[in-house]
């Protein structure tokens, strides 16, 4: 038997101590990473083990001046698949192919595709992700989400816009109060096992969405109503190529209705309205979309026409270049330069005064005060109404006037503005301006942003507009609208005449370019009441098939509207 | 004689209670620490949280059995049996390459199959090196002198390592470094022991650059962030590691055993008890196995021969050298190999074999002479 020496003690108490600095070394090494990059990496860890899912905040609504809702939210569903949670993927694609209505190709194409998750549908209804919720599939996950509802369909389509599938304003009164109306997504952070599957019990981080703004907007449900189907009858009658019509308060520039006949239905903004049918599903097709979607009161502009007259008027009165009593005599023609120019009424209207001239809608008579005028003071004249500037309306896209410059204004150029052609302006500049000129003279800003208000009803932000500085004397104002007032009782805007109420208003008929192709616009601007206006509508009706003159076809249509909405208002 | 007789009655009343409880306190622990860091992978498998715990309890009450055979049984009648264990071993190891015995898991046939069990012969050719090379020296102790004799020890140890290697490297390092550190204690000398560390050293690396699907693991050792997939396994047991913190998440409440540290009841289990645990929780586990070598060390010190001596140098290496390269492979101190953490990491075979060798060294603590004690 061998015995067990002190050497080999000693050996052993040295293999001990190596194992135990081997030991000290490790914790040191332990230290290291759990002290010292201890950060680092329960960062990355937490990266790994954590989902963030998102609460979805609804957006904020948009209400008329009186409250009736006008874009409101819908509970909707998103339909989305985790891929390494999935049993039975062919099972899986065949219900959501089934259920969506997708391409099995594309429904294929995510289920299989491997990633932490994958969306396959928004915006789907409540009772479809609750049918796929009921196929208890793992691995499909259906989260709620809100859509964007209109509930009026097509009532003011151009002025609302639309959201995309992101609840982002695309168009419209959504794009530029998107900021008030978007609302702050929640999330809830929870903790998920390798496969995605949420722990139980463990810590859920959650954050709470914060619901959007509702957006009070200066609209009126029952004028916009009534102004559409005004603007539908009309284009309906005449076949026009559409039909705008604009209801504004002239004092303060809040806009009670703006139409643009043919509208499209917001619920369903992808959809080609009857009108331009023939093209879905065609290249053209997304041009058509475009071509539905604009706001031709705002992102077109077109001649004027007659309705312009008010603007000479008023530089004539500012000047002191006429006065009300002034005879003129119209031969049916003037001679500028070397061009005659002739009028409407090619067998002249004699001899009348400023007034009836104005009645008359007498081309030569308002060449003449152009031509008075000169180009220089008549340019700085639409410059100081504000002609030149965009109004700033509150839509995005809004068109700038088309203007000569002032050195190519020669005496032609100066004769045929005098009667609103041969420039282009939109017809919410037009409407702001005759507004703006028949206040009183303060250059007034059309909106419809009114107020901001959070979801419990109190109002977080009041929207102001500052009147704008002075454009013309309160006098001239005034006389314009004694002139305007006689034109719509006595003169060319007789049709808009109303017993009983003090209109005042100018016809405009305005041949759009090429002249060749004999297209027309028909428009009307009348305001009530005279003595001191409270509403102004514009009506534009573009291509009018048969009578094109606005004081014939388009001034009824303004009449309708005043009988309706005069009561109302008052 | 008759003093010789009290004696005798003395030292069989000898018991390392102190070992004994540290290694119950450590399988306790080990079996919590099985359940938290298998309960969701045993869930997910086989809908039953306790199902590797299960077979762990049932593995360590199988091996009571063996355990208490080597304590009961003096351990000097396997002097005897040496050479014959070593032989069986062999055959054992080279059984896992005869098809309808070897069964092969994760593209590695480290298993054989005989009827209803199932075993890892390596784990018994631990246990077999350290008999058989106890047998060896305490036979020759006078020739350990020599560095020569020392290498042709060793020589003896090429055939079973080579069969080992072939199909697991880690186990046969393990044995090399058995036997080497029984070597060492046996001889006077330390230099030759700086010279085969160092040609040790030299085979590994060689080995590595040259087997080309090891090499991926130097890469993943070095930059295991930007080693994908071969970096995974580290990666995912650092980010265990490191959100452990001082005091760690709580038992029980890891998140990275739920499916992102693979292995993380096997290999990886440190990991998890760390994250759980944290820095104070991993510190006690490697002071407990200290405190267990410690024991070892003093029966080994006051075993009364050199075989028991030696036989208890050997299972002391064997858990030092695992403990260690467990811990330094989880935590990327050295490149990622598979080792299991004794007593704690899931695995049959190797708790069967781990208590044998815990009854061998138990027995060997029974043969203790009480007055020559010393600790």
């Amino acid at each position: 038997m061998e015995r067990n020496l002190t050497r080999y003690r000693k050996k052993r108490y040295v293999m001990f101590m190596v194992i135990f600095f081997c030991a000290i070394g490790l914790c040191g090494r332990l230290v290291y990473l759990m002290v010292f990059r201890s950060e680092y990496y329960s960062t990355l860890a937490t990266d790994l083990q954590q989902r963030e899912r998102s609460i979805k905040a609804a957006r904020g609504r948009i209400l008329d001046r009186n409250g009736v809702v006008l874009a409101s939210n819908r509970s909707v569903c998103t339909i989305s698949v985790i891929h390494n949670q999935i049993k039975d993927p062919e099972a899986v694609i065949a219900m959501l192919v089934e259920e969506l209505g997708l391409s099995e190709e594309r429904v294929r194409k995510r289920v299989e595709k491997y990633s932490s998750i994958e969306r396959i549908a928004s915006n789907v209804d409540k009772e479809t992700g609750d049918r796929i919720l009921a196929y208890g599939y793992s691995g499909v996950k259906v989260d709620e989400d809100y859509k964007r509802t209109y509930p009026y369909g097509t009532l003011a389509s151009k002025v609302l816009g639309f959201t995309g599938g992101d609840n982002q304003g695309i168009l419209g009164l959504e794009v530029t109060y998107d900021s008030y109306l978007q609302g702050e997504n929640g999330t809830i952070l929870t903790y998920t096992d390798a496969r995605g599957i949420e722990v139980k019990n463990a810590v859920e981080e959650r954050i709470e969405p914060k619901n959007g703004n509702d957006l009070v907007t200066t609209l009126d449900y029952n004028i916009q109503m009534y102004c559409m189907q005004a603007a539908q009858k009309a284009y309906m009658q005449k076949n026009a190529d559409g039909v705008e019509i604009i209801v504004m308060n002239p004092q303060n520039g809040e806009i009670y209705a703006m139409v643009d006949y043919p509208e499209y239905d917001l619920n369903e903004p992808f959809t080609l309205i009857e009108d331009y049918k023939m093209y879905a599903g065609t290249a053209e097709e997304n041009k058509y979309q475009n071509q539905m979607w604009r706001n031709w009161c705002v992102s077109d502009t077109y001649e004027p026409g007659s309705i312009f007259k008010t603007v000479t008027t008023a530089a004539s009165l500012e000047e002191k270049l006429v006065s009300l009593d002034e005879h003129f005599y119209c031969p049916g023609y003037i001679v500028v330069e070397d061009r005659r120019i002739r009028c409407h009424k090619t067998v002249g209207h004699g001899s009348e005064d400023f007034k009836q001239a104005l009645g008359n809608s007498c081309n030569p008579v308002f060449i003449t005060l152009g031509l008075r005028l000169g180009a220089e003071r008549y340019y700085n004249y639409m410059k100081q109404f504000g002609l030149f500037s965009k109004t700033g309306i509150d839509l995005p896209g809004e068109a700038a006037t088309i203007m000569h410059s002032l050195d190519a204004i020669g005496q032609v150029e100066l004769a045929t503005m005098s009667f609103g052609q041969s420039f282009q302006i939109t017809p919410i500049q037009m409407a702001t301006t005759v507004s703006s000129l028949i206040n009183g003279g303060h250059r007034v800003t059309p909106h419809f942003g009114k107020a901001v208000s959070s979801t419990d009803g109190s109002t977080k932000e009041v929207f102001s507009y500052e009147a704008g500085k002075m454009i013309c004397s309160e006098e001239t104002s005034l006389t314009i609208r004694t002139l305007l007032q006689y034109v719509v009782e006595e003169g060319g805007g007789k049709k808009a005449y109303i017993e009983g109420y003090e209109i005042g208003g100018k016809t405009a008929t305005s041949q759009t370019l090429p002249r060749s192709d004999h297209k027309y616009i028909a428009s009307f601007v009348g305001f009530a009441p005279a003595g001191e206006p409270n509403v102004l509508v514009m009506v534009i009706i573009r291509n009018p098939s048969g009578i094109y003159y606005g004081g014939t076809i388009a001034a009824p249509v303004a009449r309708e509207i005043f009988e309706n909405i005069l009561p109302y208002l008052e | 004689m008759a003093k010789q007789k009290t004696q005798r009655k003395r030292a069989a009343s000898y018991f390392d209670y102190n070992m004994l409880f540290i290694l119950i306190v450590l399988i306790g622990f080990g079996l919590v620490m099985l359940y938290s860091s298998s309960s969701y992978t045993a869930t997910n498998k086989f809908g039953d949280s306790a199902y590797y715990l299960r077979t762990q309890i049932k593995a360590f009450v199988l091996g009571l059995v063996p355990m208490i055979f080597f304590i009961a049984v003096d351990y000097r009648v396997w002097k005897k049996f040496g050479i014959l264990i070593y032989l069986m071993s062999f055959l054992l190891c080279f059984a896992v390459f005869i098809p309808g015995l070897g069964v092969e898991r994760n593209n590695s046939t480290r298993w054989i199959k005989i009827g209803p069990i199932q075993f890892q012969p390596s784990e018994f050719a631990k246990l077999a090196i350290i008999i058989f090379l106890a047998m060896v020296i305490d036979r020759i102790p006078k020739q350990m002198n020599k560095t020569k004799n020392l290498l042709k020890v060793l020589v003896m140890l090429i055939p079973i390592c080579g069969v080992i290697a072939y199909s697991n490297l880690s186990t046969a390092i393990i044995v090399v470094g058995i036997a080497v550190c029984m070597l060492f204690v046996a001889s006077p000398k330390y230099k030759p022991f700086f010279g085969i560390a160092a040609g040790g050293v030299a085979f590994v690396v060689l080995f590595i650059s040259l087997a080309t699907y090891r090499g991926g693991r130097i890469e993943a050792w070095l930059h295991p962030e930007t080693a994908g997939d071969k970096g995974y396994q580290t990666m995912q047991g650092l980010y265990a590691i490191g959100s452990g913190k001082l005091f760690g998440k709580g038992l029980g409440a890891s998140l990275q055993k739920l499916g992102n540290v693979p292995e993380s009841m096997n290999d990886m289990i440190f990991t998890i008890i760390c994250e759980e645990l944290g820095l104070f929780g991993a510190i006690c586990v490697i002071l407990l196995y200290i405190l267990l070598l410690w024991r070892m060390m003093v029966i080994a010190n006051n075993a009364r021969d050199l075989f028991g001596s030696l036989l208890v140098t050997g299972v002391m290496s064997h858990i030092a050298i695992q403990v260690i390269l467990n811990i330094a492979v989880v935590t990327n101190t050295i490149p990622n190999t598979g080792v299991t953490l004794p007593f704690i990491s899931y695995g049959g075979t190797s708790v069967v074999f781990l208590m044998s060798e815990m009854g061998l060294v138990l027995g060997v603590s029974r043969g203790i002479r009480l007055e020559t004690m010393e600790e």
